[in-house]
């Protein structure tokens, strides 16, 4: 016993120092692609960085000339908030409830399960956007059904209240995957619980808000914060479903970082830009981390 | 029966009916899609059946050939050539890093883990501008090293946090006992941790695969001539070359774009579902 011990001590140490030849892949990838990056893209964004010409140095320029007279920043950004609250909540709610459903101990749910998870794989493809595209335009094939039941068309893409929505519409068919999660976070709940609610009589509403959803909450707490960092990079559906329109109502920030670095070649302007979505990003995952306690139900670290 | 038996066999049956109409929904666009690369152009803008009137087959033959000198088949072999050698050496990299960090101690540790958890949280279009800038200096411009050494380097660090999380759910006794019997730390790797991981590797691969292939903003960054052009760009350039668009060439090319991922989350889904449920994966 003496020995193993003794052999397992001097393992540890021996493998010690390995541990950095393993991570070193790690170690340079982060150092060249990520950190770099990182760093330089700070720097640049107080530049007036091109390809095209020799950099200067421009103090805060980039920012003001952003947040006071770039119009288009300001439509931009409103826009982006407008669709990160209609796609990330409307397709965490509608994935609970559909995975609240699924769970009710029903056959073919693999089946089911299958189905729903489908677009989630394909939704981020050149394909899907096509056809989002297609389906909704002014005589496209959803108006072509609305007709055949009476309705009149509706332009969903071409209207600048209903495009954002219709966009939002492809993000919520998506929702198999967080679907997929809750389903699993709904297994883990102890039917005891469940068994004794139903004791103490309580509705199901009530058991639904006391212990279903409190259960659910650090799931839902992780597909929010990874669902909000997606959507508000979104690229895809702006660039290829509405190309920003109509009125730049669908103009998100994802395609004017593009436009303005890859298009205008204005990369020091777009820098700055990229470090302010960064800062939002971040300060909605610490507003979601800060209000976690509140709401979030953690079964290893209860406040009793 | 009783009153309650048969409200429960009624909420039972509603539940199907209502679980069906959505599965309806879901995948009516898809095949929706499948249908319209059959139909002529007049018919594609006035029905929403999804049985063609007249069955023509040159959306397919057509959209292959393309519109400029390249066909779709030099499209394929270029995403497969961009994306398999992406895919093979995430997974690599990735084994190699996750290892280290779970099952080694060493200084820093918990600062670099930090560090990859962080970078996870890092949205990769304020990296973006710089990176083009430094894979142009390197001359990678116009090519798949951007895709492919930023990968061998695991530069993808969700599948780092992944497989991290899987290796420390493995008993560790198992690497100590083979230590004990002289077993080095790298054979310990390749003869006990990869085979008691595969599920895991198997959904980093499939993953990796699906986002890959769907990638369209970096291609449109990264690769500048029409013979390099991936899948993504080629499907775009249908949709923008063109005045009068030919859609059911265009959905038939779509639809042909979407079978590699189809077919691998149908023979692999058990994977990708309990992968996604185990791992807390986004999709």
């Amino acid at each position: 016993m003496v020995s193993r011990k003794v052999l397992k001590r001097s393992a540890r140490r021996d493998i010690g120092s390995q541990g950095y030849i393993y991570i070193l892949p790690w170690i340079i990838g982060f150092l060249v692609f990520q950190l770099y990056p990182f760093i330089a893209s700070f720097v640049y964004s107080f530049t007036d960085f091109s390809i095209l010409k020799p950099m200067s140095y421009v103090g805060l320029n980039n920012y003001i000339k952003m947040f006071t007279a770039d119009r288009l920043y300001w439509k931009s950004l409103s826009a982006t908030f407008k669709y990160v609250l209609i796609a990330v909540p409307g397709k965490l709610m509608f994935a609970l409830f559909i995975a609240i459903i699924l769970n009710m101990k029903l056959r073919f749910i693999n089946f089911f399960r299958t189905v729903y998870y489908l677009p989630s794989i394909l939704g981020g493809s050149v394909a899907i956007s096509i056809l989002w595209r297609f389906l909704f335009s002014k005589d496209g094939t959803v108006n072509v059904l609305l007709k055949a039941l009476g309705i009149p068309p509706v332009d969903w893409l071409g209207n600048p209240n209903l495009a954002l929505g219709t966009m939002g519409l492809l993000v919520i068919w998506q929702f198999g995957s967080s679907m997929v999660l809750f389903l699993a976070g709904l297994r883990n709940i102890p039917s005891e619980l469940y068994e004794a609610a139903k004791v103490d009589g309580a509705g199901k509403v009530t058991v639904f808000f006391k212990i279903t959803l409190p259960m659910l909450t650090p799931i839902i707490f992780f597909n929010l914060v990874m669902q909000m960092i997606n959507a508000f990079k979104e690229f895809n559906a702006p660039y290829l479903i509405t190309k920003g329109g109509p009125l730049n109502s669908t103009y998100l920030y994802g395609m004017m970082l593009y436009e303005n670095a890859f298009a205008y070649l204005k990369m020091g302007y777009a820098s700055a830009q990229s470090w302010i979505l960064f800062i939002i990003i971040m300060l909605f995952t610490a507003l979601a981390f800060k209000s976690s306690p509140y709401w979030t139900y953690y079964e290893d670290g209860g406040d009793f | 029966m009783s009153r309650i038996k048969i409200k429960k066999k009624m909420r039972v049956f509603v539940s199907y009916i209502f679980l069906s109409i959505l599965g309806i929904i879901m995948v009516y666009p898809l095949l929706w899609m499948f249908s319209a690369s059959f139909k002529t152009n007049n018919e594609i803008f006035s029905s929403f059946s999804l049985i063609p009137k007249v069955i023509v087959s040159g959306g397919y033959s057509g959209g292959w050939k393309g519109s400029g000198q390249y066909t779709f088949g030099r499209f394929f072999a270029n995403t497969f050539l961009m994306v398999l050698p992406t895919v093979f050496l995430t997974v690599i990299s990735s084994l190699l890093v996750a290892y280290g960090f779970a099952r080694f101690k060493f200084r820093y540790k918990k600062f670099l883990f930090a560090l990859v958890l962080a970078s996870l949280m890092l949205p990769s279009e304020v990296v973006i501008i710089p990176r083009y800038m430094l894979f142009n200096r390197f001359g990678w411009l116009d090519s798949y090293l951007p895709f492919i050494v930023p990968a061998a380097f695991a530069t993808y660090s969700f599948f780092i946090f992944m497989l991290v999380q899987y290796i420390r759910g493995i008993p560790k006794e198992l690497d100590e006992s083979a230590f004990i019997d002289g077993c080095s730390s790298f054979k310990i790797l390749t003869h006990i941790i990869v085979p008691l991981c595969k599920p895991a590797i198997v959904s980093v691969a499939i993953f990796q695969f699906v986002w890959r292939w769907n990638d369209f903003l970096n291609p449109l960054i990264y690769i500048s001539s029409v013979r390099k052009y991936t899948l993504s760009l080629a499907l775009r350039m249908t949709l923008d070359v063109t005045d009068t668009i030919i859609w059911n060439q265009v959905m038939a090319m779509s639809v042909l774009s979407l079978v590699p991922p189809v077919l691998l989350f149908f023979f692999t889904q058990r994977y990708f579902v309990e992968g996604v449920a185990t791992t807390g994966l986004k999709g």
